[in-house]
């Protein structure tokens, strides 16, 4: 039979988690959680590309840094971006003396990175490894859309790409919390064509890979604290909780979305929320894995849409294909009674 | 996802956050209008100065255009734009601005891969089509004077 949820037995551990973000996201409401900022966004950079590489490679020290790792305790990275051929990981984590895995998902790049590295260290390949994505606004903007200061306006459907990178560090059991199942998602096309409404493009694979997984798994939306997407933005997020609950799951109670959290809607200007690779990464990295920690949140789905498209495919009129990678995080050591 | 392709569209197309035209329109007005009026002013300003109407016609556009240019760069003029829409989009304004983003934009790819191939990506269907809508209109109307 075709393999769904899969199990992963020893539970490998989230050890350490960073984030690094732009001023957008320094002027929202979860600026106090992210590691560093640089409110001009270059980092010192002389061109965008070269600032988000720039932002994983802190990032990634940063993380090695709280967790008191030198590069030779990281087995492999895992990592992505959305700049062309993944330019970004490449440059950004060049020169680190580690194995390295470039990886495309669009948004759910973070997601992808979690439950692939998670397998290898559950498996006992890796012992450890670490999960890399970003996303700048300004190199974003210029490959997708248009130049920076075009005079243009935004559909109230588009969500803002989000300046920012995380790093999380994934090893063999040990810390809390634990990497207990992934659901890899499948690729859904429902025929939306509008690059301005990734949201609703996204929608149909997170509503696949939850339904999949509360099906096989038998669990309810209430079994978990929260149910956090990657970025739906107020579109997708809607969809989502629509559709899922003429399926029997009402996900509305524990339901948040990354992209709608990152940003205050109404004062940053931000049309749907925020959206691409460094969105749900940092959020993750900076205020969900934090919470985990304290044991403020037990039990938690993560799961991060990604829109797999690229300027030629919207160009020829294609439709966009949507991903959703699942994981499920908790504290407890395991499931049949033995909490810690 | 028990919804045909179809359906779904329409269901996303149906519940999506729509612009609130009358608003974005009474802006375009607005903005466009001032334009146009700062425009106007310029016209009156070099007649006064003495400029034939000819020197008058040509520099009105090019003050316009070089306003339009010089706010681009200051990072100014994207922000008057989210607020105008049409208003600075119609004008020549929007023109000079869709010329000069992408040169500002693609500088780090150098001069002649950057910005000499970028720098029409935005404005060049424009000029491309206008010209060709320009030689068609002269053509028709070159044949309609033999009759």
């Amino acid at each position: 039979m075709q393999k769904g949820i899969i199990t992963l037995t020893s539970r490998p551990s989230i050890i350490c988690g960073a984030s690094v973000v732009g001023k957008k996201e320094m002027d929202g409401p979860l600026a106090r959680c992210f590691d560093k900022y640089d409110l001009t966004d270059t980092f010192d950079m002389p061109t965008w590309e070269q600032s988000e590489s720039e932002m994983q490679r802190i990032a990634f020290n940063t993380a090695m840094e709280k967790g008191g790792f030198k590069i030779h305790d990281i087995d492999a990275i895992f990592a992505g971006d959305l700049i062309n051929q993944c330019i970004s990981s490449g440059y950004g984590l060049a020169n680190f003396d580690t194995q390295f895995f470039g990886l495309f998902g669009a948004c759910s790049t973070m997601a992808e990175s979690l439950v692939l590295g998670s397998m290898l260290v559950d498996s006992g390949k890796y012992s450890r490894v670490a999960a890399v994505t970003s996303s700048h606004n300004c190199s974003a903007e210029r490959q997708f859309r248009f130049p920076l200061e075009y005079g243009g306006q935004r559909t109230p459907t588009a969500q803002w790409t989000v300046t920012g990178s995380a790093a999380v560090i994934i090893g063999e059991h040990s810390d809390l919390p634990y990497i207990a199942e992934v659901l890899p998602g499948r690729v859904c096309d429902k025929g939306i064509n509008d690059s301005a409404n990734m949201g609703a493009a996204m929608a149909p694979a997170a509503i696949d890979t939850l339904k999949r997984y509360f099906d096989e798994s038998g669990k309810k939306p209430d079994d978990f604290s929260a149910i956090f997407t990657g970025d739906l933005g107020y579109e997708g997020s809607s969809i989502l909780v629509d559709f899922l609950r003429s399926d029997g799951y009402d996900i509305s109670r524990v339901h948040h979305d990354c992209g709608l959290m990152i940003y205050d809607r109404e004062r940053q200007d931000v049309h749907a929320g925020g959206s691409g690779c460094g969105c749900c990464a940092t959020v993750f990295a900076g205020h969900i894995l934090p919470q985990l920690k304290e044991k403020k949140l037990k039990d938690i789905l993560f799961i991060a849409t990604g829109a797999m498209m690229n300027t030629a495919s919207i160009q020829q009129g294609l439709t966009i294909p949507g991903i959703a990678h699942l994981a499920r995080i908790t504290v407890s050591e395991g499931d049949d009674g033995q909490n810690s | 996802m028990n919804m045909d392709d179809k359906t779904y569209k329409k269901y996303v197309e149906k519940r999506a956050t729509k612009s609130n035209l009358s608003a974005d329109c009474a802006r375009a007005f607005l903005i466009g209008g001032f334009i146009c009026t700062l425009g106007q002013g310029l016209f009156d300003i070099y007649t006064m100065l003495g400029m034939s109407e000819d020197n008058v016609k040509a520099l009105v556009p090019v003050s316009l255009v070089f306003l339009a240019a010089l706010l681009t760069s200051l990072n100014v003029f994207d922000n008057i734009a989210k607020f105008a829409g049409a208003g600075t989009l119609v004008p020549i304004t929007g023109f000079a601005n869709a010329v000069v983003s992408p040169a500002l934009d693609t500088k780090a790819e150098g001069f002649i891969l950057g910005v000499g191939a970028k720098i029409f990506t935005v404005a060049g269907p424009v000029i491309l089509y206008g010209t060709l809508a320009s030689t068609i209109y002269g053509i028709i109307l070159y044949v309609v004077r033999y009759f």
